[in-house]
């Protein structure tokens, strides 16, 4: 078996989960090499987009930032934020579209928190802000979350809520007014996790080999399902060779 | 073309005459992408403070005015730099300190709030943040609202969709206009009369140039008659729109400019390194800013092969096989 690191897992383990003929927005890091993986292995027919506005982009180098010089060559369109928001409010296109995002703070439902810990006014740490997250959040059917598995990141409730999830449960979106969709995953250093179709609750999906799921529990502010997780096949050798070769040469992400 | 028309000045006095003390102010490009550097320097060099700045995600040159102190009050969706800096560094101790007022949106709001401001309507609406904290949490009190004629009395609205069912939405956010006294935008081309081509992603930077009373354009190329027409169908942004035109090659620096330069890790790698200690952050300050008379001379105070290291590749626009670390 071929060795791998944990960030080669995490990637592979988001980009299955990218379907073909996808439209992908993701943000930079390892969710730009997450997307570029799906494209090149699995999901030739996705769409790679940024909130920058460009699409389809080439992405012969990593790019950095989404507004990196290496986002706008070769594209199928160049155009603006004003455009990138609209295709995910779009009533067809952000149907067909799948977010992955990160953020600092992850509660139950599935809603993230980039915004700061503590109170707003007054907060211990300051993160970046949304960004085009909560909007992501707010529009599209799927979304995939990366995350540290640490109990102060799993948390019951969130300092801040800037990008809704499944709010506070099953009818919380529709409630808020939010179009249907939220989570599919959140993707992290030891397993995956899924949402309860009922509940709209996190659940464990998937583990990575050589970690039991009762240690994920241990590092989580709640408790979740874990009776239905299976192990996560690693990352093969093709899988290996495209995310090395071909979309992170220089080691910049991974 | 006729010279009478021309706004062409030097970025000292189009900063001095647009840019006054406590003005609402927009700037350009996105995170390390063709932020008007040039011009923020000189902002930070002639000390104009108390700015009321509108920012989405303009990562470095929103960094810069902050530490320098420029800024009295943001508002902004995200200040990053991507993996130079995932938070800018000088924003996030201005706001754990509280040296700076803030109220948080996102990356559409702050669109569609230029957009709303360019159309001339006080508002548009959108579902983006129904049901979390950047509609319910206020960073703007209501009474310094109440107070301020410059800013609106509501952060952000949520209305029922007063056409009933029609298109899917039962409610909706209503984001408040903003109309800048000055937005400073940076762009591979320009004429003297102020028509402007920006080459790869336009960010949110059209609807910023037309929100604005005052638009301060820098260019990499000033087009010297009116040949920008023979390409119209790639230029964004009309002339009357414009009030200064400044030729400032390398006006995006150390932020990339399409086509024209990349940004340069080496100085945004030295920046974070500086911006993590306040006396450190001093000397960054005193040095490439305060020390110098203008942008010409911070690019003389880099390495020459920095400099051609980050130029761009004609095939791609950016520095192909950069050393990135």
């Amino acid at each position: 078996m071929p060795e791998y690191s944990l960030k080669e897992l995490m990637t592979i383990a988001a980009a299955r989960m990218i379907q073909d003929g996808d439209i992908v927005f993701c943000g930079t890091g390892i969710s730009m090499v997450a997307a570029m993986a799906a494209k090149h292995i699995s999901a030739p027919h996705s769409t790679i987009f940024f909130e920058t506005g460009a699409i389809d982009s080439l992405l012969e180098e990593v790019p950095l930032a989404v507004a990196d010089s290496r986002v706008m060559f070769w594209t199928s369109v160049n155009g603006s934020l004003a455009d990138s928001f609209a295709t995910m409010q779009n009533r067809f296109t952000g149907k067909r579209v799948i977010g992955i995002l990160g953020a600092a703070q992850i509660d139950p439902y599935g809603n993230l928190n980039s915004t700061c810990i503590g109170d707003y006014h007054a907060p211990r740490t300051r993160f970046s802000g949304s960004g085009g997250a909560c909007d992501v959040g707010s529009f599209v059917p799927r979304t995939i979350t990366f995350m540290q598995h640490e109990k102060r990141k799993f948390v019951e409730r969130l300092d801040y809520l800037t990008t809704p999830g499944y709010l506070d449960g099953p009818e919380g979106r529709s409630r808020a007014g939010l179009p249907e969709g939220g989570p599919l995953a959140v993707v992290t250093n030891l397993g995956v996790m899924g949402f309860d179709a009922n509940t709209k609750r996190m659940i464990l999906t998937g583990f990575y080999p050589g970690v039991h799921p009762q240690s994920i529990l241990q590092n989580m502010g709640f408790s979740i399902d874990i009776s239905g997780a299976s192990e996560i096949s690693p990352p093969t050798r093709d899988e290996l060779d495209t995310l090395r070769n071909r979309c992170d040469p220089q080691r910049l992400i991974l | 073309m006729n010279h009478r028309f021309s706004k062409v000045m030097g970025l000292s006095e189009a900063v001095s005459t647009f840019v006054a003390p406590g003005c609402h102010l927009s700037i350009g490009g996105f995170t390390t992408s063709r932020n008007p550097m040039a011009a923020v320097y000189e902002i930070i060099r002639q000390r104009i403070d108390h700015l009321h700045l509108y920012a989405h995600s303009n990562g470095q040159g929103v960094d810069e005015l902050v530490g320098a102190g420029c800024v009295d009050r943001i508002e902004i969706a995200y200040a990053g730099t991507g993996r130079f800096a995932p938070t800018c560094i000088r924003f996030r101790k201005a706001v754990e300190s509280r040296s700076i007022q803030y109220e948080d949106y996102s990356n559409y709001h702050m669109t569609l709030r230029f957009m709303a401001g360019a159309m001339g309507v006080p508002f548009l609406p959108t579902r983006s943040g129904l049901g979390t904290d950047i509609v319910r949490k206020w960073g703007f009190s209501r009474e310094m609202r109440k107070a301020d004629p410059r800013i609106p009395d509501d952060k952000l609205m949520v209305v029922d969709n007063p056409f009933g069912a029609w298109g899917e939405a039962g409610k909706l956010v209503l984001v408040p206009a903003i109309n800048t006294d000055v937005a400073i935008i940076h762009v591979q081309q320009a004429d003297i009369q102020g028509t402007a081509r920006i080459e790869g992603l336009t960010f949110s930077d059209v609807e910023q140039f037309k929100a604005a009373r005052h638009v301060i354009v820098t260019c990499e190329e000033l087009i010297a008659d009116d040949s920008l027409k023979a390409g119209a169908d790639s230029n964004q942004v009309p002339h009357f729109c414009v009030s200064a035109v400044v030729h400032v090659p390398y006006g995006a620096y150390p932020t990339a400019c399409y086509r024209h330069y990349d940004y340069d890790p080496k100085y945004l790698n030295a920046y974070r390194k500086a911006a993590q200690d306040d006396s450190r952050y001093a000397e960054y300050l005193d040095r490439f800013i305060y020390g110098v008379k203008d942008h010409r001379e911070l690019l003389a105070l880099q390495n020459e092969a920095d400099l051609n290291a980050i130029r761009a590749d004609a095939r791609t626009g950016y520095a192909v096989g950069l050393d990135r670390r």
